[in-house]
């Protein structure tokens, strides 16, 4: 059994198996599906999530919405943090 | 009438057909036989309609869903149509090349029962020899085919004391989720509920095992905990409320707000062989009798928690008090509340009866 997974800038994320990533044309909005839930991102949510590729390490996703936002890379950092461990944390996003 | 929503799940019951034999199964007393099933075509025309609706997840479930051949090939049509899967199985009739052809078409996601951490309890509570060891096999086989999983453990009386070793089970076997659900009691498990109910307790120890498994192991497994609603003070808000984010599929085609609802004997459900699903699910009268707020009576009428709980649960105030369209009896604003914590504690109190298997006409 593996231990909790801790977000870190050298993480690389991507969607776990068993999660999808969708617009949901009925009601106008993108979720992520998952067993027995589904959670509907708000924009910034999207912009990190459609960025979890398994390729894509923390440190990149920071820096390419840092210069798409013309925001602190500070600001930007703890809003992907968040997203993502709270993601981690259900199972939702592989690191 | 607000305007209504379209539902996000649909729980395909593709038969009451199943090897087991829970004492607290959620299918109805009256089981549909196979000669009543609806035919592959039939289902992937409701697959069809429920994708068109705004569906976005599917719950093959049944009975036992894998005793349908053609189970693959309705994974496959709702994957195709864009919907997430998932299977609800007990897992004793699946072997590694069963579940390859399942991923193979689309399976996103399965939940596997277990009755008890250990085969003795395990095969009387299933009424299933050799049921536990083969669980166990087909957990490994899941995974190892790269299947998220989940442990689907239904609790009471007669294993809660083995919530502990459950867990670990569930951890072992690298479950991602566990789904840890108390017996409701509709169906079966109402017949059952002198053998099936916990002594307030029994249900404070396991909530406490519950919280602090979900402390340590927080980031490792999900767990998903639905408490007996005899003893809590508000009721659940069952279905999320009649008629609005849920619909159910006899394995006969019958659409209903509920697994439970045919328990309501008063209301008449129609069958997706005689009117289109979205017809069924704007329209239909059984749909309607119990959705949103207009039909409430006292205290939930005038209750700031009337679009939290939505009433509670119709099925519930039906078989306590006769009538669906009071309180349920689980809320403590219900006068009938007091009632309902007696029946659960004598029913906890006495020496537990024997069980009385689910089984096709055993009525």
């Amino acid at each position: 059994m593996s231990e909790r997974a801790l977000v870190g800038e050298a993480s690389v994320p991507r969607l776990a198996r068993g999660t999808r990533l969708q617009f949901d044309k009925h009601r106008d909005q993108w979720i992520v599906q998952a067993p027995e839930r589904l959670f509907v991102l708000d924009p910034i949510a999207l912009e990190i999530v459609q960025r979890c590729d398994g390729i894509a390490s923390v440190t990149a996703i920071v820096d390419e919405l840092a210069a798409k936002y013309n925001a602190p890379r500070e600001v930007i950092l703890r809003d992907v943090n968040n997203v993502l461990q709270d993601f981690a944390d259900k199972r939702v996003m592989s690191l | 009438m607000n305007q209504v929503s379209p539902p996000l799940a649909l729980l395909a019951e593709l038969t009451h057909r199943c090897p087991l034999q829970c004492p607290y199964c959620s299918n109805p007393l009256a089981l549909e036989r196979a000669s009543q099933e609806l035919t592959t075509a039939e289902w992937t025309r409701a697959i069809d309609e429920a994708a068109a609706m705004g569906v976005l997840q599917i719950h093959f479930s049944g009975g036992e869903p894998t005793v349908r051949p053609d189970l693959e090939d309705l994974i496959r049509h709702a994957h195709d149509g864009g919907l997430y899967t998932n299977l609800i199985t007990a897992g004793v009739l699946l072997d590694e090349r069963r579940i390859a052809r399942l991923v193979e078409a689309g399976l996103d996601h399965l939940q596997l029962s277990f009755q008890d951490s250990e085969p003795g309890g395990g095969d009387r509570i299933g009424g299933f020899k050799g049921g536990h060891a083969k669980k166990i096999e087909v957990a490994r086989l899941i995974r190892a085919a790269g299947l998220p999983l989940t442990f689907n453990l239904v609790v009471h009386r007669q294993n809660l004391h083995h919530l502990e070793d459950l867990i670990a089970m569930a951890l072992d076997l690298d479950a991602h989720r566990i789904e840890i659900a108390h017996v409701q009691y509709y169906g079966w498990a109402f017949r059952n509920r002198a053998a099936l109910m916990p002594t307030r307790e029994q249900l404070d120890a396991a909530t406490a095992t519950v919280t602090a498994a979900r402390e340590r192991l927080k980031g490792r497994v999900v767990i998903d905990y639905v408490v007996p609603d005899y003893y809590a003070r508000r009721p659940k808000s069952c279905m999320g409320g009649w008629g609005r984010q849920f619909l159910n599929i006899s394995p006969a085609g019958k659409v209903l707000p509920c697994h439970a609802a045919e328990s309501v004997t008063t209301l008449s459900f129609d069958s997706v062989r005689q009117r289109p699903l979205a017809d069924i699910w704007l329209h239909s009268e059984a749909f309607n009798r119990f959705r949103g707020t207009e039909w409430m009576a006292e205290p939930c009428r005038s209750c700031d928690r009337r679009e939290i709980d939505w009433g509670g649960c119709r099925c519930q105030a039906f078989a306590i008090l006769g009538d669906a369209a009071a309180t349920d009896p689980a809320c403590g604003l219900s006068p009938h509340h007091e009632d309902l914590v007696r029946l659960a504690e004598t029913d906890a109190a006495s020496e537990a009866p024997p069980f009385e298997y689910r089984r096709i006409g055993a009525r």
